[in-house]
């Protein structure tokens, strides 16, 4: 681990003013400790932000305010939370063990960084670690990597199951910098690599995300996140799929579908949502919706089946909703 | 340990310390302030207040093994994946690995060292020799770390919620039927 000064500091100002270009803040740890043990990240100065007042979970009219410090344990078990948009509960049990969700803040899970073990290797190269370096993952192994808004520089998947919750239900994220407060949908706030794979979000130097703002909508009840992996627990995902429905009339009237383990970012799929709406949700249906999943798929050498599983696990995620 | 009972990093850290005329780990710390590039933590571990001065990169785990000679604690993978690092801070687990002991500046610590009181083994402690919950016991220290917060927090009940539960907690040994068998049989005691 490279050597840096620590400093703490209760106060999102003083955070603020101790930001440079070559920090880091501190929640969890879980991201950050990781990759300095591995060299990946190498901040000058760390910055922890624990002490900051931006543990509350809200919910009111305007529907849920999750502060960025919030534990994914707390969240996953609030109540509130839990009740009305349970595919936020579930991305976070599903997500990590209980002793990470314990320490990951729900900011830093959104800031999580790529498992490609390419990027998490020093040693090899990686144009999101290292620009320009190349991206052995192009050709070599990638089982897990992306098959939707892949670049020639980079195929890494986005892992947050979070995120994909949180882009479904159209939250976004309110970041604070020294001169300012704004706003951004969290579907923004997420870049493509591009050519451009090191910029991850539109996270500004010496900006912190204060909090997550999930819009009001009565019909999140019916909601469900369903993670697909090699192993039961504790792993990330091969595909995921966020999705609630708005059932009326034996008909979806709304969709919201957005899915994981296939994307360089979480990926809201509008072309499922609007192939469903207006219809019954009978297995053919929700089939032929889940389909357009596929629409634009550019799969690597080790990765196709997840062109077949994101669709199944699209429609498994529906059809179980419609169940209930 | 042998039978006088002598560790080996007890031998070694004796016959370092005889030879580099300095005071082995865990000493309390002057007034004076921290070198440069070092910060003062201080951390109750087990109830004992214990104060250090320490690199910033110093993980909690290196801290409690290294420092304080809590050796009870166990490095698996140092990534946070494996659980056998597995300790309570303010009374819920976390992987130690990936906590810096700089950022659990007065913070209160449980390691296995403090389950037991004096002589007499937690109901967890107890229920694991019971039904055989672990072999080479490299493991164990961090599933019963685990084993108790999952108890304390009472949401899993069933085998299928406990083995969930308990899924940042591996065994190389397999013994995870019978560590499932014994937290089953420990919440009935608690």
């Amino acid at each position: 681990m490279h050597a840096f000064d620590f400093t703490a500091t209760d106060n999102v100002n003083q955070a603020l003013r101790l930001a440079t270009a070559d920090s880091a803040f501190l929640a969890g740890g879980t991201t950050l400790v990781d990759l300095m043990k591995l060299d990946v990240m190498t901040p000058r100065r760390v910055i922890d932000i624990n002490g900051l007042d931006l543990h509350g979970i809200t919910v009111g009219h305007n529907g849920l305010r999750i502060g960025a410090m919030a534990r994914m344990a707390d969240v996953a078990t609030n109540p509130e939370v839990t009740r009305r948009y349970p595919v936020i509960a579930q991305a976070l049990l599903l997500s990590a063990s209980g002793q990470v969700r314990n320490m990951a803040s729900v900011g830093g899970n959104l800031l999580q960084r790529t498992r490609c073990d390419y990027f998490r290797d020093v040693t090899t190269p990686c144009n999101k670690r290292t620009p320009g370096s190349g991206c052995p993952a192009q050709t070599g192994e990638n089982r897990n990597h992306a098959i939707l808004g892949t670049s020639t520089a980079c195929v890494a998947t986005h892992p947050s199951d979070l995120a994909v919750a949180l882009v479904a239900l159209g939250a976004s994220v309110r970041l604070r910098s020294r001169d300012r407060t704004r706003e951004i949908a969290l579907d923004q706030f997420y870049r493509l690599p591009g050519d451009t794979p090191h910029l991850e979000n539109r996270l500004r130097p010496g900006e912190l995300i204060t909090d997550v703002l999930v819009p009001a909508l009565p019909w999140a009840r019916r909601s469900t996140y369903l993670k697909i992996r090699d192993r039961s627990s504790f792993e990330f995902a091969l595909t995921s799929a966020a999705v609630a429905l708005d059932l009326r009339d034996g008909r979806v009237h709304s969709a919201r579908i957005a899915v994981g383990g296939v994307g360089t970012r979480p990926w809201r799929l509008t072309v499922v949502e609007d192939a469903l709406c207006g219809r019954r949700p009978t297995p053919e249906n929700v089939q032929a919706a889940a389909a357009r999943a596929a629409d634009g798929a550019r799969p690597l050498a080790h990765n196709a089946f997840k062109v077949t599983l994101i669709q199944r696990t699209i429609t498994r995620a529906v059809l179980g909703l419609v169940r209930r | 340990m042998t039978t006088d009972g002598l560790s080996r990093r007890g031998f070694f850290g004796a016959a370092a310390a005889a030879s580099a005329g300095t005071v082995v780990a865990g000493a309390a710390t002057a007034e004076a302030s921290a070198p440069p590039g070092e910060n003062r933590v201080t951390v109750t571990v087990n109830g004992v207040r214990r104060e250090l001065t320490v690199d910033p990169r110093v993980t909690l785990l290196d801290a409690l093994r290294e420092r304080l000679g809590l050796t009870g604690t166990k490095k698996g993978c140092d990534r946070g994946q494996c659980g056998a690092c597995t300790v309570h801070v303010d009374g819920r687990r976390v992987v130690s690995c990936l906590t810096l002991v700089a950022s659990v500046h007065r913070k209160e610590i449980t390691t296995v060292e403090g389950l037991a009181d004096g002589d007499e083994l937690n109901p967890v402690q107890r229920a694991f020799i019971e039904h055989d919950a672990f072999q080479c016991g490299f493991c164990t220290s961090g599933q019963l770390m685990s084993a108790v917060a999952v108890l304390h927090e009472d949401r899993a009940h069933s085998d299928g919620e406990v083995r969930e539960a308990m899924s940042g907690n591996i065994c190389r040994c397999g013994a995870y039927p019978n560590i499932v068998a014994a937290i089953q049989q420990a919440r009935g005691e608690m």
